[in-house]
């Protein structure tokens, strides 16, 4: 790019274009001449030292079962569902519409949801968190709280979670050390777990970014994708199939050499300000694969994030019920209630079945994933639902509301934007 | 907390369920598919062994326990899980064996489950023991029960039946028909009441029995009531006429639509396992952590429909835990009818595309299962009706706003 952001932004400003008229033909060889996105550094970033290494790492335990059925959450899950609904229905919603349009979650949303503690939940406890034993159950349902409130801000809001949780569940205890702290003080730092790979069939265990070996290091390659707050991330865990290893995670620091971040807008989580982190020869060191890089945790770790964004789909989905109830019954057409036609009702009707279905099968998982047994199957079920039924439900949301769905007056338009994000997404979250 | 597995206390039962579906079930399931009509006399013994069953615990067996909500002083706050859920976990298993076999079982008809619903002490006394089919369709009144045209009329110390009923599961094998009927036409809803008729009641008349798609071991029958005389006390629950009276007839489906969606999963699992076995021999194996859309086009359609097995399969387990924990649960009864009912339509006919000749040959069960699919999604409620109710309750609408 031969022109700076900063000259852009002057040029943007100046009356001299509409003077002489010239804007539309600038602004049209501004978008051909930066399709491929601008690049810029990453965040400066802090200084991540170690604190006192417990010498093993610290675990999350095991959820105690009492072997009955059980659909009500705990009390301490109670608490935390009911507080991510308030901050939902308070804040997040009446934000949503705002972040959407300037893609920016407003950074007092982000300090209250580190406030309610949602970073802190994937830190064991010794090292200053709260993880407990039903910690993806609680992740999933805070999760489902915060996207009926607005999916791409719960996408921002829970982001850092996601490194922590990964680190608390597999890192080193180096890792631990090193990095955990910052997520249960009020500055948590924006972080990233970028799996996502901007192509086509993206298969997470077929990687595309490589880490090879140079001495002691590591030298990564490779482009991921629609991270949250990408420019503002200080820490990142990198999927990278690594030589001799295989698909692993690395922990890279914004400040490390060889990493730059594109803008990537999408089609939906705007609030999130996505954007592709670019690794060119970017220099780790041994020591930076997360935990012993061990196969299996990278699978689990695919698995939770794909619960946690079934989780966020529950939510939305939930969103679009919630919203159309009221509009049906109100909106009046050929002399009484749309919602006394079978046509509209049913619609209303596998709404209310699908979405129902989907957090069972959501709320499965993760308690599966809790109780320590295996849950790769009942992960890919919930995601499968919500990828297919929340899609449609998305779809029907903006369909019962006609013209008026389409426009943004309404929040369906955006929830279906955001639906169709949620069943793409790799990564990035975590419970 | 949260944990939507089966109840360890509930294993054994769904173990010896699925013996019962491996070793009487399966083996017979063809022989009857093919002879319909026949008395499948090998449910005999097993209908004794399930009478056991049931005397002896809260573990409710193949489906007509009955599902009394027990206002007994238990901690509210406490989570139970009891007859209604191990109830639905044995039906899911039998059927998974053979659903018209199930529907055959003696003593666990439809019938015997609105008088253990809803029966007096007396009733329960006199009616014990006895298999009992429910008889409401009429040629002019599916689901729309509420207009029903067979009478009732009070002539001294016994009610006279007069009317038509078809489509009555067991009727021609049942000791007793729970037959619907109105004490009053002009009356509406309210005055429909259900009876018990003796099977051997002269006048009683077996019209024929039907001829059907699937669950061909289960016989169908129509019947002609006229001038059927019964006792006063043949009337199940509260004789006066009131809106509330047909609500709590209706409510018998709030408890028994969770065991018809239960027989749709187990149907669906059953077509699910063998495909996923035909699958395997052909080369295509289910892989759980790659995304579906990079498996082969197979694969993916296989974990579409589990996705849509296992939503049928928690909705319903879910449906009947609120019953357990006495939670109003007319919603979520819908809820897992409808979404059970479809997936298993859906599912069964899935299956046998994706084994193509197999699936569609009768050497194998996949062709049958999927043939006695459809009438889940229909009796007891069809997919349209259940759609309504869950509409009317979501929506905030009765019956004459929400048609």
């Amino acid at each position: 790019m031969g022109i700076g952001l900063r000259g852009l932004n002057w040029l943007a400003g100046s009356d001299l274009l509409d003077r002489i008229r010239i804007r539309k033909g600038v602004e049209r060889a501004l978008f051909q001449g930066t399709k491929g996105g601008f690049r810029t550094a990453t965040a400066a970033g802090r200084t991540f030292e170690a604190a006192q290494s417990l010498g093993k790492p610290a675990r999350q335990p095991r959820s105690k079962s009492k072997g009955l059925f059980d659909v009500t959450p705990d009390d301490e899950q109670a608490m935390f569902q009911e507080a991510g609904r308030a901050f939902a229905a308070d804040q997040v919603r009446p934000a949503a519409k705002a972040a959407d349009d300037e893609r920016k979650t407003p950074p007092e949303i982000l300090a209250q949801a580190t406030e309610l503690g949602v970073a802190m939940l994937g830190v064991p406890a010794e090292l200053g968190g709260v993880m407990e034993g039903g910690a993806a159950t609680t992740a999933a349902l805070i999760g489902e709280a915060l996207a009926h409130g607005d999916m791409g801000i719960a996408y921002a809001a829970l982001a850092p979670s996601a490194v922590a949780t990964a680190i608390g569940l597999w890192g080193s205890a180096e890792q631990e050390a090193t990095y955990l702290p910052a997520f249960t003080g009020e500055d948590v730092p924006a972080a990233a777990l970028a799996i996502l790979e901007p192509r086509p069939l993206f298969d997470p265990l077929k990687l595309e970014t490589k880490a090879k070996r140079d001495g002691a290091d590591w030298v990564l390659d490779g482009a991921k994708s629609l991270i949250a707050r990408a420019s503002e991330c200080e820490l990142f865990l990198v999927a990278a199939d690594a030589e001799g290893v295989g698909p692993a995670l690395f922990v890279v620091e914004s400040k490390a050499k060889g990493l730059s971040i594109e803008d990537e807008p999408a089609m939906g989580l705007r609030p999130a300000a996505t954007g592709r982190l670019i690794l060119e020869g970017a220099r780790v060191p041994a020591t930076a694969i997360l935990g012993e890089g061990k196969r299996a945790d990278y699978v689990e770790c695919l698995n939770r994030a794909r619960i946690a964004w079934a989780s966020l789909s529950v939510g939305t989905a939930q969103a679009v019920l919630d919203y159309v109830i009221p509009y049906v019954n109100d909106r009046k057409a050929f002399g009484e209630p749309i919602s006394n036609r079978q046509g509209v009702a049913f619609t209303v009707s596998d709404i209310g079945i699908e979405s129902s279905g989907m957090r069972l099968a959501t709320y499965r998982a993760a308690a599966r994933a809790d109780q320590g047994v295996d849950f790769a199957r009942e992960a890919a079920i919930a995601r499968r639902l919500c990828a297919q039924k929340g899609m449609k439900i998305g779809s029907d949301g903006v369909q019962l509301l006609g013209g008026h769905g389409f426009v943004k007056e309404h929040p369906v338009e955006r929830w279906y934007r955001d639906l169709r994000s949620a069943g793409v997404m790799e990564g990035a979250l975590l419970v | 907390m949260i944990n939507l597995e089966i109840p360890k206390k509930f294993k054994p039962l769904a173990t010896q369920a699925n013996q019962v579906a491996t070793e009487v079930f399966r083996p017979i399931s063809r022989k009857y598919d093919e002879a319909e009509h026949a008395y499948p006399k090998e449910l005999d013994m097993l209908a004794s062994l399930i009478d056991g069953m049931n005397e002896g615990s809260d573990m409710g067996g193949a489906g007509a326990a009955g599902v009394r909500r027990s206002a007994n002083g238990s901690d509210p706050a406490e989570n139970r899980n009891g007859s209604n859920l191990s109830t639905v976990l044995g039906v899911i298993e039998l059927c998974w064996g053979d659903v018209g076999l199930l529907l055959s079982m003696p003593r666990q008809g439809l019938g015997n489950s609105a008088i253990a619903s809803v029966a007096t002490d007396e009733q329960l006394e006199r009616y014990g023991g006895k298999w009992a089919a429910m008889a409401i369709t009429e040629p002019e009144a599916g689901s729309d029960s509420a207009a029903i045209r067979t009478t009732a009329e009070l002539d001294g110390d016994e009610y006279v039946l007069n009317g038509e009923k078809i489509f009555v599961t067991s009727g021609d094998r049942a000791d007793l028909i729970v037959v619907w009927a109105t004490l009053d036409r002009s009356k509406g809803r309210a005055a429909i009441k259900s009876f018990i008729v003796e099977r051997d009641n002269p006048g009683l008349k077996l019209d024929r029995l039907e001829h059907k798609l699937g669950i061909r071991a289960s016989d169908t029958a129509n019947f002609t009531l006229q001038d059927c005389r019964v006792p006063k006390e043949a009337l199940l629950g509260d004789p006066e006429v009131k809106e509330k009276g047909f609500a709590g007839v209706m409510e018998t489906f709030d408890n028994t639509r969770p065991l018809v969606a239960a027989m749709a999963v187990g149907v669906t699992r059953a077509a699910l396992e063998e495909t996923r076995r035909r699958l395997a021999s052909a080369g295509v194996e289910i892989d759980y952590d790659t995304p579906a859309l990079s498996q082969p086009a197979a694969a993916a359609r296989f974990l579409e429909m589990e996705a849509d097995y296992e939503a049928a399969w928690l909705l319903t387990l879910q449906a009947a835990w609120m019953a357990d924990n006495s939670k109003p649960n007319s919603l979520q009864a819908s809820m897992a009818k409808a979404k059970a009912g479809r997936t298993c339509v859906d599912v069964t006919l899935g299956c046998v595309e994706l084994c193509g000749a197999v699936g569609l040959g009768e050497s194998e069960l996949l062709e049958k299962w999927a043939r006695d699919a459809k009438i889940l999604d229909i009796f007891e409620g069809t997919q349209q009706i259940q759609l309504l109710i869950v509409a009317r309750q979501l929506l905030g609408k009765n019956s004459s706003e929400l048609r």
